[in-house]
């Protein structure tokens, strides 16, 4: 039996969808905070998929490299670097489970029904355009970045850099005894501030001292 | 597959994330985690409207979806280190001195 294309597709795209939701909801309910970052690599992964599976092969690749390269390590970083309690199980059982179980329900239930016979005539129904061969996602995308773009493009790299500024700024701390260069004081340095000349009798040498030890001895 | 199965399934990711939001009381950095995912399902929304709609402008807004995430996440993080720092806990709970 041949697996047509068509059904081979859908079969990926039901397997990693299921992996995408079941991975998401590990993300909200495992305890472990360490876990719940590795569940979201794995949901990140998945989803990655499913967007190549439409040839969206670009974002695809930014998704894996910024989101699971950058960001999730970033999150791993600061998981294992505070000192997180486990909360009791017994602080977890509270009347907020109920109510956010039901809110999620009406919502997903709504959003179902918006799309299922609402919006039904609306959404656009067309075939997924399949590009012909030696076709780039890359090239399209970048091709519209850096030129419609490519203003927008400048604002999301000066954004970056305030990031990293703004998160310098907010961890870093002064303290005691830190080892820190100041150049200021480095250039107006007094050379009597730093060494003392003093004067004392020379030392003796260690053959003399030996032989004044012997000679107590005996 | 057509563009309704993304739509459900970046739908029932944004119910979820949003479910995360308020079942979670122990810490905020699965708070932050939960916001994460609502990100990526917005995100699963616009690239299957992008590729359905052969239209890539779609994909040029989730680039920028993207960076601004990645900002926001180091801006969070960093932020929760300093809270961490002052007051040696993350739990939601304890986390109310801006309370009316």
């Amino acid at each position: 039996m041949i697996i047509s294309p068509e059904l081979f597709q859908q079969i990926i795209f039901y397997v990693f969808a299921t992996l995408t939701v079941g991975s998401a909801m590990a993300v909200v309910s495992v305890k472990n905070t360490i876990y719940s970052a590795l569940f979201l690599v794995l949901c990140f992964f998945n989803t990655a998929i499913l967007w190549m599976l439409i040839e969206a092969e670009f974002l695809a690749i930014t998704l894996v490299l910024v989101y699971v390269g950058a960001v999730m390590v970033l999150f791993l970083f600061v998981v294992m670097m505070l000192d997180i309690k486990q909360a009791k199980a017994s602080q977890l059982k509270q009347s907020y489970t109920k109510a956010a179980l039901l809110i999620a329900a009406a919502m997903l239930v709504e959003l179902l029904m918006l799309f299922g016979y609402k919006l039904s005539g609306q959404i656009p129904v067309n075939e997924l355009v399949r590009q012909e061969q030696g076709y780039s996602n890359v090239a399209e995308v970048g091709m519209e970045l850096f030129t419609r773009y490519v203003y927008p493009f400048e604002i999301a790299a000066v954004i970056l850099l305030v990031a990293i500024v703004a998160a310098i700024m907010l961890t870093m701390r002064k303290r005691e005894g830190n080892k820190q260069m100041d150049a200021a004081k480095q250039i107006n340095i007094n050379p009597a501030e730093r060494m003392r000349v003093v004067s004392m009798p020379a030392e003796k040498g260690q053959s003399q001292i030996n032989r004044q030890n012997n000679g107590e001895d005996s | 597959m057509s563009l309704q199965h993304y739509l459900i399934v970046s739908a029932i990711l944004f119910v979820i994330s949003m479910a995360g939001i308020f079942v979670n009381r122990r810490n905020v950095l699965v708070v932050l985690m939960s916001i994460e995912l609502m990100l990526l399902a917005v995100n699963t929304n616009l690239v299957a409207f992008s590729k359905y709609l052969d239209d890539v402008q779609g994909q040029v807004f989730v680039f920028f979806i993207l960076t601004v995430a990645a900002a926001e996440a180091a801006i969070g993080l960093a932020i929760l280190v300093v809270l961490f720092r002052n007051k040696k806990t993350l739990e939601v709970k304890e986390i109310k001195e801006l309370e009316g």
